[in-house]
């Protein structure tokens, strides 16, 4: 039987130990502090100055997420952005992850032929640029020369077409919905993958016991990935609460129509970096990007004290 | 997953300035930043080997950014020492500021700078007008781009007042055959830049209106205003199907592809159209309202360059600016890029019918920059971003023209407080 790893270390000499850690450890310590915490220290201390005209910065303690916070000019667009940005992590959670599990389920059906391709292509899409899906879709969706007239029309629902994402009303879902359709791979994949760690022996007894497919995905496989989805939840959250990409490329910084496509992230471009006219304001767009690092890590705390604690793994 | 976007960020700005710092000048030769990647050919197949006729031993590197990126960009390669030798100037307050950094200087002292008038100059001065840190280079007029064709099979001729251009638009309705006017709202900025700006100094009278503004002696809110959006707001039967979310190339290529008959423009376009449109175009300025006699256009000065308060060679660099006061600059720059109008006073030949066309008004109209430019765009809400916004919404039918009027005057008073 091997030595245990702790035996091992304890055995060595302290010094060595200690070259061992910094050899193995420090690299990816160093290149984290450096890419990681660095810039968000940074970005922390600088939302506590602010810049005069001659290029001056000044110490103003807390009074940039006063204003952020306070002053309605500043609030209210905020608040926009929170809340389209809360829209937009809800049509995530609801359109994106089920049809996620649906799919990973439906992969890892045994007897399924062309799983591989069918893998493939649904994942496709995550690995596109975001700027090339934002294009595909503006041409799907346009109302001149987009297929998705046509395509309703040829089944007799012409009627139900709009311009989806130039409407105050649709844009912001439209735009979900895309993002939706680009990154439900990235779901479908960890599902599939833990549904594959389920040991055939369940399934077989279950099958044994008389349950067919759907019961046995809903009562076995289901309770047993609980702990993936709610991984995957809590990546959906982290990456739509700093989505911007897909808003930027497709509705530009101002987010139109009236900001109803604004989201935290173009909501932080447009202040750190302006625009047309507007000046960037370093120093209140490091305040954003501090308030949104603590949404982030309040809905992090969140689920960890109170989804995490509670979930039960099951060890094969 | 898409991860950690400030840190992205900062890490592009950064890799920007790096690989900036790593091709920095050395005497003799010159770095020009801009934002015009569209027009890096010009830049390197005439205008620096034109220059370079006189003074074959500068060296002058042409450096662009992308448009979107090219002020963060630029900022971050100011502050960080690694900028280009000459900088390209975007209009009034992100040249100011840098000029108030220290990091453009004056320029007044070169010769041939009497070659501008004050307009041409008011973009790149301090506000008290006592400093000029920029060479004016081009400004770019708003009008309307028209397909001949279309015109002729319709049988209508060009609108001088908005009662002709809303029979033709009606005509070109019923007609059917194309979209009377393209325009979309999806990008904003059109319908505030070459709808609201556009149509608008005719009924603000132009500069004057525009001084006003700035002095508040005239409201965003007063009926000259109202009046340019209720006019906008009566383009939306005009527009194509779903023109809410008709991007700006879109509207580009709805028209380049023959399918709408009156273009709402900027003389930037001309260009574009030239290499993509296969049929006659023609251009009329905005038409007049009903009883105005003196017409007005949005002749917007545009670009300007000026010097790197760092720059290791500025003795080259002035030599550079000072040609581009010269008439044979301006020749070169308005033939090679026609649509972008040469600001010196010595009149220049342009060859493109259009952009003669276009640049002929000045003969015959006022000449005026658009409004929100100046000044007023300075505070929080940005005037110019709530423009866009409200001139979208205007013709989207989602806001009406009073409720624009006041919604911008109310941004405007939490800030601004004109000089009594």
């Amino acid at each position: 039987m091997p030595e245990s790893v702790s035996n091992i270390t304890a055995q060595m000499p302290r010094a060595k130990l200690a070259g061992l850690l910094l050899f193995f450890l420090g690299p990816a310590v160093a290149i984290y502090s450096l890419f990681s915490i660095y810039p968000l220290v940074a970005t922390m201390a600088l939302s506590t100055y602010t810049s005069d005209p001659s290029g001056g910065r000044h110490f103003v303690g807390l009074a940039n997420f006063q204003t952020l916070l306070g002053d309605a000019l500043w609030s209210k667009p905020f608040w926009n952005a929170f809340g389209n940005n809360l829209i937009f992590f809800a049509v995530h959670m609801c359109v994106q992850n089920p049809i996620g599990i649906a799919l990973a389920g439906l992969l890892s059906l045994p007897g399924l032929r062309l799983k591989g391709f069918y893998r493939t292509v649904m994942f496709l899409p995550t690995m596109l640029s975001v700027v090339i899906v934002g294009f595909s879709w503006n041409l799907i969706l346009s109302p001149l020369w987009g297929v998705a007239s046509g395509a309703l029309k040829a089944v007799g629902l012409g009627s139900l077409f709009a311009p989806w994402l130039g409407l105050e009303s649709s844009a912001l879902v439209t735009l979900s919905l895309i993002s939706v359709w680009q990154f439900v791979g990235i779901p479908m994949m960890l599902i599939y993958a833990a549904l594959l760690n389920i040991p055939d022996e369940l399934i077989d007894a279950a099958r044994v016991d008389g349950l067919g497919h759907f019961r046995i995905f809903f009562h076995i496989k289901l309770p047993l990935v609980l702990p993936t989805i709610s991984l995957v939840s809590v990546l959906t959250f982290v990456a739509n609460f700093n989505a911007f990409d897909l808003i930027y490329s497709v509705k530009g910084a101002l987010a139109g129509p009236n900001f109803a496509t604004d989201i935290l992230g173009t909501f932080f471009y447009r202040t750190f970096f302006g625009n047309q006219l507007q000046l960037g304001n370093p120093t209140m767009g490091s305040a954003v990007a501090t308030v949104m690092f603590f949404i982030i890590l309040v809905g992090l705390c969140l689920y960890l004290f109170l989804v995490q604690r509670r979930i039960r793994r099951f060890a094969f | 997953m898409r991860r950690t976007f400030k840190a992205a960020m900062g890490a592009e700005v950064a890799a920007l300035a790096l690989l900036a710092g790593l091709a920095s000048a050395q005497a003799g030769s010159l770095k020009i930043e801009s934002w015009r990647n569209d027009d890096a050919d010009i830049w390197n197949s005439k205008i620096i080997p034109a220059f370079n006729k006189q003074y074959p031993d500068i060296k002058i590197e042409f450096a662009p950014s992308a448009p979107k990126e090219y002020n963060a960009a630029l900022n971050a390669r100011l502050d960080g020492g690694t900028a280009g030798d000459l900088i390209t100037c975007r209009p009034f307050d992100a040249s100011l500021a840098l000029y108030q950094k220290h990091q453009l200087d004056g320029v007044d002292g070169l010769k041939g700078m009497d070659n501008f008038s004050d307009v041409a100059k008011a973009a790149w001065q301090t506000d008290d007008g006592k400093t000029t840190f920029c060479v004016p280079i081009a400004s770019v007029i708003a009008g309307f781009i028209y397909n001949k064709e279309a015109f002729a099979k319709v049988g209508v001729s060009e609108p001088k007042t908005l009662e002709e251009f809303h029979a033709v638009l009606e005509k070109f309705k019923k007609d059917g055959t194309y979209v009377p006017l393209v325009m979309g709202t999806a990008d904003q900025w059109e319908a505030a830049t070459m709808g609201f700006q556009n149509v608008g100094p005719d009924y603000w009278k132009g500069e004057a209106g525009r001084a006003n503004l700035i002095a508040g002696k005239e409201k965003l809110t007063d009926p000259q205003y109202v009046a340019a959006f209720k006019e906008i707001a009566s383009w939306a039967p005009y527009l194509g199907s779903g023109f809410q979310a008709q991007t700006y190339a879109d509207s580009q290529n709805l028209f380049s592809l023959g399918k709408g008959a009156i273009y709402a423009a900027g003389s930037w376009d001309i260009s574009t159209f030239r290499g993509q449109a296969k049929f006659a175009m023609g251009a009329f300025p905005p038409p007049q309202p009903a009883g105005t006699t003196d017409c007005y256009i949005s002749d917007h000065t545009d670009i300007a360059m000026g010097i790197n308060a760092a720059s290791k060679n500025k003795e080259d660099a002035k030599k550079f600016l000072e040609w581009l006061t010269t008439p044979e600059f301006a020749t070169i720059y308005a033939n090679a890029l026609p649509g972008f109008f040469p600001l010196a006073k010595t009149p220049v030949k342009v060859e493109d019918d259009v952009a003669a066309t276009m640049v002929g008004w000045r003969q015959t109209c006022k000449s005026t920059i658009r409004n929100s430019y100046q000044i007023l765009s300075r505070g929080t809400p940005n005037l110019e971003n709530e423009l866009w916004n409200v001139s979208a919404q205007v013709v989207n039918g989602k806001l009406t023209p009073d409720a624009a009027g006041k919604q911008l005057q109310d941004g405007l008073d939490k800030w601004y407080k004109p000089a009594k």
